[in-house]
Parts: C-alpha cells; sequence; structure tokens
C-alpha cells in the first residue's frame, strides 16, 4: 500500500482572519468545517475521521457534537502544535487508504489575536525543557529562533536585506488578497530596516501575525474524490520528521542545530514522490519567522546548505519568479493560524483560484513549523 | 524571575550550580558527555552516568537581545543578552546563559554591541544559583 495519489482535498473552509472575532474558538472551528464540507458537497453526516493538533482548544467531541457528524471511526492528535498541519492530513491519508475511515476532516480554530499568549502571564507553568532555556529570559518563540536566526547570518552571510525578501514576498501576496490580515498594507525596506526589534536579529515584521480566525478541509479516498463539487486535489506524498537527538522548541543540542525537522521530513517525502524539488511549481512554507524560510528552502532541497539567503534574490520568491511563495500571504501577512491557511491554499493554487494565481500550477509543497518536530504535504492537481 | 523547575535527570545540574559548579552529565561506561540530561545514553544504552566537572570555558556560539513585550521581571532588564555558548571541553554541549559584567549582575549589564560570536567566555554564579557568563576580555 502506498499514500501516493491515494486520497485527495476535496473541500476548503476558513472564517474570516482578525486580530478580534467576536465568536468562540468552538463556533469559528464550526463555521470552517462547515464550510469546507460545503465545498465539497458532503453531509457532514457522513464524516468519520478527524485529524487536529496539539494547542488546539476545540476536541473532537464537541466539535462532532455541534456539526452532527456521524459515528467516528478514526480521530488523531498530532503533537508540538504548528509542526502537526500538514501531518493532520497525512493521518487522515493514510487512514482512508487503510480503510479505517472514508471521510476526513482536518481543522484549526484559534483566537491569538484576541486571546491570552502565554509569555505576557507571570504564572506561566515551565515545562521541564524549558528549564534550560526559560530563566535565562529566552522567552518567547521568538527568541529562539532568533538564536538560530543570528548563527545562521554569521556562519552563511545570509543578511537582514534576505529576511526582509521573504517578508516582502508575503506582503506582496497579501496585498492582493482581500482575506488577509495585510491586505491593503504595502511593506517598504525602508518600514522593515527601521522596525522595533522584537528578538534582534529578529524585528517587528520577521514575526508572524497572531490571529482569530479557523480553517478546514475534507479528504476522500481518490473514487470518491471524482464526485465531489470541485475538483480533486491529490495528496501525492506525505511525511512527519522528528530526527534524531531533537529537543523541544528548537534544538540547539544536536550535532547541527542549522539542519533541523525539514531534512528529516524532506528525505522521507522525496522518497514516495515521482517529482523533485524543481518540479515544485509554487510553495507554501511555514512562516512563523522570517528565518524559518531561508532553512526550509534548505531543508526542503531548494538549495543547497547555507544558500537559502541567496536563494531569496532577485524576485526568486515573487509571483514569476523561481519558487512563487506563500501566495495568500502566509503566516507573515495573511493570517497565523498556526499554519492550516498554507494547507487550504495549496489547495485554491491546484484548483487555479488563487489570489495570486501560479499560470497552469500542477504540484504545492506546503511545509509546517520548522525547528520544532515537524511535517510536510506534496499536492498535486 | 522564572527559576527553573528541574525534573529528575535535570536536578543534578541545578544543585551543582547552586554550589557553584558547572557540571555535565557524562555516560559512565563510554565516556560521552549529553545534554540536556536524560536516564540513558542514546550511544551506548548505559544507565550509568557521573557529573563531571567542565573548565567553566566557552565560546559565544550565538546570541539574542529580547525587547519588549516580555515578562515584567525581563521587561525591567530588557535589552539584555541572552547567550549560548559552546563548551570549551565538550564543544558539542551548548548552554544557554544570560552575559554580565560581574557574578551576580543584572541581566543587561553588558551592552549588546560588546558581543560577538566566538567570542570567549567564562563561567560564574549569581546569587541566585544560575550560571551566567562574563567576557573573558571584557
Amino acid at each position: 500500500m502506498t499514500l501516493k495519489d491515494a486520497t485527495a482535498i476535496v473541500g476548503i473552509g476558513q472564517t474570516a482572519f482578525a486580530k478580534h472575532l467576536p465568536e468562540s474558538e468552538r463556533a469559528l472551528a464550526c463555521r470552517a468545517v462547515l464550510a469546507a464540507l460545503d465545498d465539497a458537497g458532503i453531509d457532514p453526516g457522513e464524516v468519520d475521521a478527524l485529524a487536529s493538533y496539539t494547542m488546539e482548544e476545540t476536541d473532537e467531541v464537541e466539535l462532532a457534537k455541534a456539526v452532527g457528524f456521524g459515528d467516528l471511526t478514526y480521530f488523531s492528535k498530532v503533537g508540538f502544535g504548528g509542526g502537526g498541519s500538514c501531518a493532520t492530513v497525512a493521518h487522515l491519508a493514510a487512514a482512508i487508504a487503510a480503510g479505517q475511515a472514508t471521510v476526513g476532516v482536518a481543522w484549526r480554530s484559534r483566537k491569538r489575536g484576541s486571546g491570552p499568549r502565554p509569555w505576557t502571564n507571570t504564572s506561566v507553568q515551565l515545562p521541564t525543557p524549558a528549564q534550560w532555556t526559560r530563566p535565562f529570559g529566552l522567552l518567547r518563540p521568538a527568541d529562539e529562533i532568533a538564536m538560530l536566526a543570528r548563527r545562521y547570518l554569521h556562519e552563511y552571510g545570509a543578511t537582514r536585506d534576505h529576511l526582509f525578501n521573504v517578508a516582502l514576498a508575503c506582503r506582496n501576496r497579501a496585498n492582493r488578497n482581500p482575506a488577509a490580515i495585510m491586505y491593503d498594507r504595502p511593506l517598504t525596506r525602508e518600514m522593515y530596516m527601521t522596525a522595533r526589534w522584537i528578538s534582534e536579529p529578529l524585528c517587528l515584521y520577521d514575526n508572524c501575525l497572531e490571529t482569530d480566525g479557523a480553517l478546514a478541509c475534507v479528504i476522500v479516498g481518490r473514487e470518491r474524490a471524482r464526485d465531489c463539487r470541485r475538483p480533486p486535489v491529490y495528496v501525492h506524498s506525505a511525511a512527519q520528521g522528528l530526527p534524531a537527538q531533537h529537543h523541544g522548541m528548537v534544538n540547539y543540542w544536536n550535532d547541527d542545530p542549522l539542519t533541523g525537522p525539514a531534512w528529516a521530513a524532506a528525505r522521507h517525502l522525496w522518497k514516495h514522490a515521482d517529482f523533485t524539488p524543481s518540479d515544485v511549481d509554487v510553495a507554501q512554507i511555514y512562516d512563523a519567522f522570517t528565518p524559518l524560510v531561508p532553512l526550509s528552502l534548505e531543508g526542503y532541497g531548494f538549495c543547497g546548505r547555507g544558500e537559502g539567503g541567496a536563494f531569496t534574490e532577485g524576485g526568486a520568491l515573487e509571483t514569476g519568479g523561481r519558487l512563487p511563495l506563500n501566495t495568500g500571504g502566509g503566516g507573515l501577512s495573511e493570517a497565523y493560524v498556526h499554519g492550516f491557511n498554507l494547507i487550504n491554499e495549496g489547495v485554491k493554487q491546484l484548483r487555479g483560484t488563487s489570489t495570486s494565481q501560479v499560470p497552469g500550477a500542477a504540484t504545492c509543497l506546503v511545509t509546517a513549523g520548522e525547528g520544532v518536530p515537524t511535517s510536510a504535504l506534496l499536492l498535486r492537481n | 524571575m522564572l527559576t527553573p523547575v528541574p525534573d529528575a535527570d535535570g536536578a543534578p545540574f541545578w544543585e551543582y550550580a547552586a554550589r557553584g559548579e558547572l557540571r555535565v552529565q557524562t555516560c559512565a561506561d563510554c565516556d560521552e558527555p549529553r545534554f540536556p540530561p536524560r536516564p540513558c545514553c542514546p550511544h551506548c544504552h548505559s544507565f550509568a552516568s557521573e557529573w563531571r566537572a567542565t573548565s567553566g570555558r566557552g565560546r559565544i556560539w550565538s546570541y539574542v537581545v529580547p525587547h519588549p513585550p516580555l515578562l515584567p521581571d525581563y521587561a525591567a532588564h530588557a535589552p539584555y543578552v541572552v547567550l549560548l555558548v559552546e563548551l570549551a571541553d565538550a564543544p558539542r554541549i551548548r548552554l544557554v546563559g544570560n552575559l554580565v559584567s560581574e557574578p551576580g549582575a543584572a541581566l543587561g549589564s553588558v551592552p549588546p554591541d560588546r558581543v560577538r560570536i566566538g567570542a570567549r567566555v567564562q563561567a560564574v554564579f549569581g546569587a541566585d544559583g544560575l550560571p551566567q557568563w562574563v567576557l573573558e576580555r571584557p
């Protein structure tokens, strides 16, 4: 048995994205799931599989009850927050291919735009891996990634201009996407270079947007997919990556901290694919922070070690460039919903309905958070 | 300020640090040092480990300078320097810590423009028992 093109994403749905939405996370989740099922033309009563990832407050029981799912025969929750986004689709694809279920729904609902952030709370608990970092004031994910970014810039001669190229590509795409939080807000190099620091060497525009919003998608087997309302987007290859000797949010303690979980996921992803990085028409790369993009470009094999910064030059990530990227605006400029908007944007590209459509796009790479144990999908139409 | 919440594996590190010693967990059978601490050796699978003293010398592998919004106690010190130090005695072991002007000094006591990747640092210990780092050539 192989996962290759055995299943397809046939429905996508989302709510509005905003700093503040009045509804609860549970209500937003229900809206996104119902929209995705309606997009697919599938009745909620047919859903028999669910997949989510940790830090999701809407649990399976509540969602199934509210939306009116049938009997569930498969449910899965993937660990490590934003590293689990693509794995939700991968788990459903595997379950459906193995005959454990027939109609799967994956979702993410968050209110991080208006809700609490863990690091603003002095009574924050210290999970034991954090004993080695947080007492020293390495408090937020931005601080932990900035440590890797500083070394990356030092080791390979990458510059803040390279990070700006990433932020700009995402912002330019968001400027074309009416659903994006940064729809009508252009970014300039001057704005980037004079922005306030968050954690040097990362400034405001190197960080994603904390957002309220929810998204969902529907996965079925390839036979069923042919009868759905929309053209199927096939799950061609899927992988998770938790490399040897990994640790927590970022790993400073392996032999080579600049090669993270993306490398482990990529090896499996390409091994089971009929195409290579040079065949990828468009990519949705997890961008909670700009440095994750050059690191991921290297990990997934679009360029060599240390070449991720230079890869961003000459408009490579823009429409018409070598690798158009995060075409809805990504986490940096559309919405940060733990990467799920990247999955749905990949589907839009392969349906030909993106607001920054890559002409004739037939293959799309989607990745989950780099640094944490991660996951990735190769989608094709 | 946040204080470490040790687990069973990490507790010895903090106990030695409280006595002013920087020690690293090392396999008692194959001599391989490891960090963060854990129950058994990933190389030879021995459960026997020792906490070996280090010289406390190292080099800056990377560093960050956090700015607010931060937890209130940390915001009061910002901007401050957080280092990742590669130990001279065990180059694959890197420790997160603060760069300070002298033992027990405040988090923000060294200006960020004094910091360079590769600079030599020495472990010292503040009154709270946390290891800190000072520049060998301030």
